[in-house]
């Protein structure tokens, strides 16, 4: 049975984009067929990221219009077998998007894959609401700062109030991914704490992405940090969030970047 | 020489006067008239009112004290007796007798107006927390939150606010203009609270609350504010 997981945010910037890319890839890596929407209508990010910008052919909206077959929109991975990227249209905007026509390439997606991961926009209009409307998981994507923090919370009503689910009356599975994570700075207190934001949102946490320059090398090569590194310390807090996600119970570690000895001998005469 | 005085006019005058028969026993006639001006209590406002004896009969119920006592009673609920028809003649202090009436057509009693809707109290519960940006209202009654109140999320009761969990968004009790409405909550973080039209915003709060249980309450006009440890 295939799952269809949204990765949404209320707050732009966050990074919700590097998430699906990244959460896709080691779910894919994993063994599982994958395909990461992109539901940002006239602001696509995640071919970029997923490095398949010159490749793009068709997309969704050509697809909800019925212009193009879904097979025909879809641009395979180059690295992962498994990996499928459904791109957004850059030209048009999210009010192309139809309530049916959304459900229909849903559907057929759910048809054809393991799982469905769609990246949301940010905001909590339109194309925010189409992205999750269909999700049966949707992981929540949160800075530990406050107005990040509200903004999820916003969001995490609104996955209980205006998805398929909800609207049948079940229950919506959230998790929370807490990204650009400083455990130096969040002990002194320069920015929220795990328990603070958890206490704030209430649902469960699925990882804690460290703040890394990786992620950011990884995004400017055009490759999911978890295909491009995959031992680097957020790379592996993903790949932990997509066993997680399959079902299976990994220990909750913060991983930090592994320093030589050097390193934090120097980290402690420092500090 | 004096003027001769000038001569006066003297005009008759019809008006439509609503005549109230009293049947014996009057007691319980009285008793139905009462029923009746609960309904309409302005029926016999501006009416000029004639009393009709005649249905009394000839015996102690139509005699000058009982019909003394019956003018008291129906003065007693607001009807002023413009005059007295239907018996051979009244005593001193009385309205005047009056004679050769004509029926005039029925009048109209205003149907009894809906009775108003009972005020029911109804309190809600909310199981869960509630979300930023979402907001519950219930104008009848109170409102639990068995969860958090987040910030950027908005309760409004008419009567009081229980919130079970952390309270860090808006909260107005006694939105009915109740004063004796209160705001409880386990953890106190609002960004605005209010009773009764009276708000206060979170900047005016102080900090020494922050965080601890609390209940909120007014106090002559006055929001107040106490830790429930």
């Amino acid at each position: 049975m295939a799952k269809v997981l949204v990765v949404t945010s209320g707050k732009g910037g966050v990074g919700k984009t590097t998430t699906t890319a990244a959460l896709g890839a080691a779910l894919a890596q994993g063994g599982k067929s994958v395909c990461v929407v992109d539901f940002d209508v006239g602001l696509r990010n995640l071919d970029l990221v997923m490095g398949a910008e010159r490749r793009v052919v068709y997309d969704l909206i050509n697809v909800v219009n019925g212009d193009a077959k879904l097979p025909q929109a879809l641009i395979k991975d180059k690295r992962l077998e498994t990996l499928h990227l459904l791109p957004a249209s850059q030209t048009r905007d999210k009010d192309a998007l139809t309530d049916a026509g959304v459900a229909r390439v849903m559907e057929e997606l759910r048809d054809k894959f393991d799982w469905v991961v769609c990246d949301s926009p940010a905001g909590i209009e339109r194309g925010a609401q189409l992205a999750m409307h269909h999700a049966d998981v949707a992981v929540v994507v949160t800075n530990p700062e406050v107005s990040s923090v509200r903004d999820s919370d916003r969001i995490i009503g609104l996955l209980d109030s205006k998805t398929a689910k909800a609207e049948k009356g079940e229950e919506m599975e959230k998790h929370l991914i807490l990204t650009r994570y400083d455990p130096n700075r969040a002990d002194r207190g320069d920015m929220l704490k795990t328990e603070d934001v958890l206490e704030i949102l209430s649902i469960p946490l699925l990882a804690i992405i460290p703040e890394s320059q990786e992620v950011l090398r990884a995004s400017n090569v055009g490759c999911p940090v978890t295909l491009n590194n995959p031992l680097c310390a957020p790379a592996r807090a993903y790949a932990d969030a997509a066993r997680r996600l399959n079902g299976e119970t990994v220990p909750m570690t913060l991983p930090t970047e592994r320093k030589s000895f050097l390193d934090k001998l120097f980290m402690r005469r420092a500090a | 020489m004096a003027p001769a005085p000038r001569p006066l006019a003297f005009r008759g005058r019809a008006f439509k006067a609503l005549a109230l028969a009293p049947e014996p026993p009057v007691a319980d006639w009285l008793a139905g008239l009462d029923t009746l001006l609960k309904r309409s209590p302005t029926l016999f406002k501006g009416r000029a009112v004639i009393l009709d004896a005649a249905a009394l009969g000839a015996g102690s119920e139509s005699g000058p004290e009982a019909l003394a006592a019956l003018v008291a009673q129906l003065a007693e609920r607001g009807i002023p007796i413009l005059g007295i028809e239907g018996v051979d003649a009244v005593g001193a202090g009385l309205p005047p007798l009056l004679v050769q009436g004509r029926p005039s057509e029925r009048v109209e009693i205003p149907a009894a107006p809906a009775e108003p809707e009972p005020q029911v109290v109804t309190s809600i519960t909310v199981e869960g927390s509630v979300r930023s940006g979402q907001s519950v209202v219930n104008p009848t009654g109170d409102v639990t939150v068995m969860g958090h109140v987040s910030s950027g999320a908005e309760i409004l009761a008419g009567g009081s606010i229980h919130v079970y969990g952390a309270l860090r968004g808006r909260a107005i009790a006694g939105a009915a203009r109740n004063p004796r409405a209160r705001i409880y909550c386990r953890k106190f973080e609002p960004e605005l609270l209010g009773i009764d039209r009276l708000v206060r915003t979170a900047e005016d709060m102080g900090s020494t609350l922050r965080g601890k249980p609390a209940q909120v309450w007014l106090d002559g006009g006055n929001i107040k504010l106490a830790s429930l440890d």
